[in-house]
């Protein structure tokens, strides 16, 4: 029986999962999904993750959500080489550390720029209010520069010298406020540098292909159906602007 | 060197480190770190964590954050029993799949209704305006009606017949409304049997020592008249209601 790995790379955590899966060479049927046309909320995705969200994973009878909790599972299930996760308790605890620091951090605040700058404005027709956004921008700010400060200083990688899931990680929640036209690279060239290298490690191609979606954002947002999103709107001004 | 932790149990994360060390019988220094005073942003602590937050571990030169982190250490590190952090693939899954999904859901959840109803008043002395208390407690429930029908069904406890990691998380996250006098319980009879397993287990005396202060929030309002109201209180109020 094969692995499923449901996937929209438009999402960070799908592209954490996807590029981990195709890096290491794990065999897997890509079951690509909608999150915009809301297939999430169907009936049958239901069946595959209640939590409704992507990514989502099948293998066989077993089911898993949570980019974090499906790398752990590849990692150990797939025995990928020891860089990803180490062995080694106080590295493996820096990965950890980091995997759950970026939860309330460099995540929620990278997504809100990419809300924030194209999607509600763009998609929805609604103007983000100027101290809701300076608010957002200084909260990605801190995060990046704690980012910097703690958890990469002078190190080649997260962890060291070597790429971890912490590094994968980062750098699609990272990238993700790129894709709305914010160069969080301006100004910052040590930031700069280790995305370089990780794209690097990762593989330029693997790299550019699962952002494709993230470099073509601005581009798409034109071409949206309204419509179909329209579904969403209540739900995410809740969300984000209320 | 002994272990120390650095620790305020107002906090949850603080509660499930706290509670870990002392169930398996680690030992440790408690530091106490007093939040209500905005000791994580003075000079001192700044020296441990430039993250500025609790839990903090330190152990000889090793200081680690995130309380996901630090549980994951000391488990390995003072091979604690299995159940807590199951060796076995599916069942670990398991429990990172919770680890992962409560930091956005029932932490910052249970987290806001705290700040809405236990220290809000204390410092501007009316409550929170009723949309906004209304909307955090109905976020507050969908988390708890997730937690219920998915991660928790007609298990004792989460992943299955023994408590883990994940079950003690979750009850310290879900405690934390609890303190300001909104019984999460009521009308929840499988949520309050599995609070009952999960407090055996735990050890009730422990675990009501753990949970002593953040039952007895009501006198945050007496603390803050007699202290002064620390200038980060004042800021994210502010930035709260943004």
């Amino acid at each position: 029986m094969s692995l499923e790995i449901y996937l929209d790379l438009f999402s960070q955590p799908c592209r954490s999962v996807y590029i981990f899966a195709k890096k290491n060479d794990i065999q897997f049927d890509y079951k690509k999904i909608s999150l915009f046309e809301g297939y999430q909320y169907s009936e049958e995705y239901g069946k595959i993750n209640l939590l409704r969200k992507a990514p989502a994973i099948k293998d066989g009878d077993f089911y898993l959500a949570e980019s974090v909790a499906i790398m752990l599972y590849l990692t150990e299930k797939f025995h990928t080489p020891d860089h990803w996760y180490p062995a080694d308790l106080q590295k493996r605890a820096r990965v950890n550390e980091y995997l759950s620091w970026q939860h309330s951090t460099i995540r929620p605040h990278g997504s809100k720029m990419m809300w924030f700058k194209l999607l509600i404005p763009k998609a929805f027709g609604t103007e983000i209010p100027k101290e809701k956004m300076d608010n957002a921008v200084e909260d990605l700010n801190s995060s990046l520069n704690l980012f910097e400060e703690k958890f990469l200083q002078d190190r080649p990688f997260i962890v060291g010298d070597q790429i971890s899931l912490a590094d994968l990680v980062a750098i699609v929640e990272i990238m993700q406020p790129v894709g709305a036209g914010m160069d969080v690279f301006e100004n910052r060239p040590k930031l700069k540098a280790w995305k370089d290298r990780v794209r690097a490690e990762i593989g330029a191609e693997l790299f550019d292909e699962a952002h494709q979606a993230i470099f073509y954002a601005q581009e798409a947002v034109k071409t949206m159906d309204p419509e179909k999103i329209e579904h969403f709107k209540p739900k995410i001004l809740r969300y984000f602007l209320s | 060197m002994p272990l120390e932790l650095y620790l305020d149990l107002h906090s949850q994360p603080c509660r499930s480190v706290f509670l870990f060390a002392q169930i398996n019988k680690i030992p440790f220094e408690f530091k106490a770190v007093d939040l209500s005073a905005g000791e994580q942003y003075g000079e001192e602590f700044g020296k441990v964590s430039i993250i500025r937050r609790v839990p903090v571990l330190k152990d000889g030169d090793f200081i680690l954050t995130e309380s996901i982190a630090i549980l994951q250490y000391l488990a390995a590190k003072h091979h604690t029993p299995d159940n807590w952090y199951p060796t076995d693939l599916q069942k670990r899954a398991r429990v990172d799949e919770f680890l992962s999904w409560q930091h956005t859901n029932i932490r910052t959840h249970g987290s806001k209704v705290f700040w809405f109803r236990g220290v809000m008043p204390a410092v501007t002395g009316a409550p929170v305006p009723k949309e906004k208390m209304d909307a955090a407690v109905e976020d507050l429930n969908a988390s708890l009606k997730t937690f219920e029908d998915k991660f928790l069904q007609s298990r004792p406890f989460i992943i299955g017949d023994k408590i883990s990691l994940a079950d003690l998380v979750a009850i310290v996250e879900i405690m934390q409304p609890v303190g300001t006098g909104l019984d999460v319980f009521q009308g929840r009879p499988a949520l309050s049997a599995w609070r009952d397993r999960v407090k055996k287990e735990i050890g009730v005396e422990v675990f009501d020592e753990a949970h002593k202060v953040i039952m007895n929030v009501d006198t945050l309002a007496q603390t803050f008249e007699n202290k002064g109201l620390p200038e980060f209180l004042k800021l994210k109020i502010q930035r709260m209601f943004n």
